[in-house]
């Protein structure tokens, strides 16, 4: 069973050994409105804890996404350029945003579990 | 689009059905306004422009201005407008700006004449002072009479006239830009064929304690859903319409705007209003800067704010932004200076500080439909 944590910028990152697939979570999706377009980041690019590192576009606006923790970005979501609803449709699923090798996995300890995270969205309505 | 407001936010007579049909509530000119129902902006989009679109537009200001005795409410406005009001037969109506001394735009603004008084709707976020401007020049002329609690429905799309002719056969065979006065349901109504989104479609303004009986009515019939302010945005995007704070302001001139369309024949040779030396001197000699349609390659969205850039010189500022529905790709609409400003010329927009290659192309992005009988 994998590991899904929380940011508090709604992004999840599911963690399977020293890999972690990041996307945005069904409150943040509800709250952007119908996505159309996603900026991936490129295969390669190496990144830093708390750097913007792709862009989803809803209908209304333009929002970063952050990423989680250092390393290497090592596969984006191509299926997003065609189906850019997946991220509302399958939030956790099919609207995937990137997969990362991660550089030190002691970054993701202050993340928020399943419980909290739910915990935190409900303290926000 | 949502902005900050002083106090407490204001409420439309359909605030408690908003809330029933689940629409997601925000701040919006001083009002508390559904940007979203459930299905969300992109279906909203499609079905107004496959069917029928329910719009609640009771933000927007209405006011009645009719002639003091010995006096002509239309030659009274045209003192604060470029359009051609005098020449509005009863029934008609126009498009038109309150211009400043400048030839900006305070606010635009739609009149009509019912043929002993004219009725105007203006922008929520200007509205008080649209009333405080018309009350400071016309008050020595003209009865002023803000019907700020009314009601204003915008029901739009190809089956918007089938939809309201089962409640209001006559409505059928009304004309764009004409509006008469209904009764539904025992409520006195005034209707034009107007609208927002470059389809055909109808206003209705209403007494503020029928809106929600009118909106029941009007939502019950197969075609009509109820659209909300996100779409009504990208609707007006891909049919080039201004918005105003946006694609027009105090600091853009009906001429720059490409709104000369709206500045009647006569009243550009002879003036009259504020600012039309101003306005006269740019139709003679070309305004520095002109608004025009931005298609942008790929995906990437550039919204308001956004430089457009020739050869790293910034020649201007996209006004709107956004993702075309009926397109499915991106639109901007912005100024340019006037020697770049040719259909067809290559720009480039600043989209995060990356440069995304775009074309300056003829507006509307979706062909207006408007019924002219």
């Amino acid at each position: 069973m994998a590991d899904v944590k929380y940011t508090d910028e709604h992004e999840w990152i599911r963690i399977e050994g020293d890999v972690g697939t990041i996307g945005i979570s069904a409150y943040a999706q509800e709250q952007l409105g119908d996505v159309v377009f996603v900026d991936v980041p490129a295969a390669g690019r190496k990144v830093a804890k708390g750097e913007s590192v792709a862009v989803v576009e809803s209908v209304k606006a333009a929002s970063d996404i952050y990423a989680p923790a250092s390393g290497e970005i090592i596969e984006a979501n191509a299926g997003l350029a065609e189906t850019p609803g997946d991220v509302n449709s399958e939030p956790m699923g099919k609207g995937w945003f990137f997969k990362m090798k991660l550089a030190n996995k002691s970054e993701l300890d202050g993340l928020m579990d399943q419980a909290a995270y739910e915990a935190f969205v409900k303290g926000l309505s | 689009m949502t902005e900050p407001s002083a106090g407490p936010l204001k409420r439309t007579p359909l605030y408690a059905l908003h809330k029933e049909l689940g629409a997601r509530l925000v701040p919006f000119a001083g009002y508390e306004m559904p940007v979203q129902y459930p299905t969300g902006i992109l279906v909203e989009h499609a079905h107004t422009r496959r069917a029928a679109g329910l719009f609640d537009v009771s933000h927007m200001g209405q006011v009645r201005l009719t002639a003091k005795p010995g006096h002509n409410a239309a030659k009274a406005l045209e003192t604060l407008v470029p359009g051609d009001i005098a020449g509005l037969q009863p029934g008609q109506q126009r498009y038109t700006q309150f211009t400043n001394d400048a030839g900006g735009i305070l606010d635009d603004l739609m009149v009509t004449s019912t043929g002993d008084h004219l009725l105007l709707v203006i922008n929520a976020a200007c509205k008080d002072a649209d009333l405080a401007h018309l009350q400071k020049h016309l008050s020595a002329t003209c009865e002023i009479e803000p019907m700020f609690s009314r009601g204003l429905l915008a029901l739009q799309g190809p089956q918007a006239a089938q939809a309201l002719a089962r409640l209001v056969p006559a409505v059928a065979t009304m004309t764009f830009m004409t509006g008469a006065f209904f009764t539904i349901d025992g409520a006195q109504c005034y209707i034009t064929r107007s609208g927002y989104t470059g389809g055909d479609g109808y206003e209705i303004s209403t007494p503020a304690d029928a809106t929600e009986a009118i909106a029941r009515k009007l939502l019950a019939q197969p075609e009509v859903k109820s659209i909300g302010l996100g779409a009504r945005d990208s609707l007006r995007l891909e049919a080039g319409l201004c918005l105003y704070g946006h694609d027009i302001d105090t600091t853009t001139t009906p001429v720059e705007a490409v709104l000369l369309w709206s500045v009647g024949k006569e009243r550009r040779v002879q003036g009259g209003f504020p600012g039309a030396a101003v306005v006269q001197k740019q139709i003679a000699e070309g305004a520095p800067r002109k608004r025009v349609g931005l298609l942008p390659e790929g995906k990437a969205i550039a919204r308001e704010g956004a430089e457009i850039v020739i050869g790293g010189k910034v020649v201007g500022k996209v006004t709107s932004g956004g993702f075309a529905p009926g397109l499915e790709r991106a639109i901007a609409m912005g100024y340019v200076e006037k020697a770049q400003s040719a259909n067809g010329t290559k720009v480039e927009l600043m989209v995060r500080g990356k440069p995304v290659p775009a074309e300056i192309v003829p507006m509307p992005f979706v062909k207006h439909a408007y019924y002219r009988g």
